[in-house]
């Protein structure tokens, strides 16, 4: 049977998290910063996960699955949106699209 | 048991860390589906065998496989010299340190919790399914709805438009 301590288990997710969360600051790619969301999704679900084997219910695992359902639509909008950046601007640099910007 | 958790968790970790900094982002992809295997295994250690069936067959199957169509379709194997100019350690070293130290605080919240036994029992895909559908029925109709809506939403951003210029416009 798993002994580890459940800080360990969350401390864990919470890495998984902080990873997710500095490359979604640091990097200026569309999918690389995608997939840095995606990485925070599952970590949050790693949490939701670990808390349904503290307490011994499916709760945790149901919200599990609405995750899954929230991070697949997110995913394919996102990628639908990054191909109409793609097509407008030829680049995935997030700094080239600021048409929103005053222009001075 | 517990060596299997470590085990796991180090390569998830790291494959996460090549998968954020990777400057090839059909390699990153391949890191990040090793990262969610070694995720479904401890899904699997933390008695959820059922999520982690879903985790293999929904993240690292079906999103993963969008992302590395997707890559393709724009051929972005390569970096963009913005993008370099912005990993440079003076651009990266102030996220960073913001999210370390909110991962400290995290630390320091998780000293402060009160321990208790864990469970000890697999809950079983029919647990998980009979509270899907009694207890969170509605969830699972705003869910559906939400499908629903990102199936339109991207079939209607997919789409590619012919682009039509106002009459005065076409001169310039």
């Amino acid at each position: 049977m798993l002994s580890v301590p459940i800080e360990t288990q969350i401390l864990f997710a919470g890495i998984l998290f902080f990873l997710g969360l500095i490359g979604l600051l640091v990097r200026r790619n569309l999918v690389f910063m995608l997939m840095s969301i995606e990485i925070m999704f599952n970590s949050a679900g790693l949490v939701f996960i670990i808390a349904a084997r503290h307490w011994n219910q499916p709760d945790g695992q149901v919200m599990f699955i609405f995750i899954l359902a929230v991070t697949a639509v997110e995913v394919a909008i996102g990628l639908a949106l990054i191909l109409q950046v793609y097509h407008h601007f030829k680049t995935l640099d997030v700094d080239a699209i600021n048409k929103l910007k005053d222009v001075d | 048991m517990d060596i299997f958790f470590y085990i796991a968790a180090a390569i998830a970790i790291i494959s996460t860390i090549m998968a954020i900094s990777g400057r090839n982002a059909i390699h990153s992809l391949l890191f990040l589906i090793l990262s969610l295997l070694s995720i479904s295994v401890i899904f699997y250690l933390l008695n959820a065998p059922f999520i982690a069936a879903l985790e293999v067959i929904i993240y690292a199957g079906a999103i993963m496989v969008l992302f590395i169509f997707v890559t393709m379709m724009l051929n972005i194997g390569l970096e963009r010299k913005q993008e370099s100019r912005w990993l440079t350690p003076q651009m990266w070293i102030i996220p960073s340190i913001f999210a370390a130290i909110l991962f400290v605080d995290l630390i320091l919240a998780l000293k402060n919790m009160p321990t208790a036994v864990a469970g000890t029992e697999v809950i079983l895909p029919k647990q998980v399914g009979i509270s899907l559908f009694t207890t969170y029925l509605p969830a699972v109709e705003i869910a559906a709805i939400l499908l629903m809506a990102g199936v339109i939403g991207a079939y209607h951003l997919g789409s590619q438009k012919k682009k039509v210029l106002h009459r005065f416009l076409v001169k310039k």
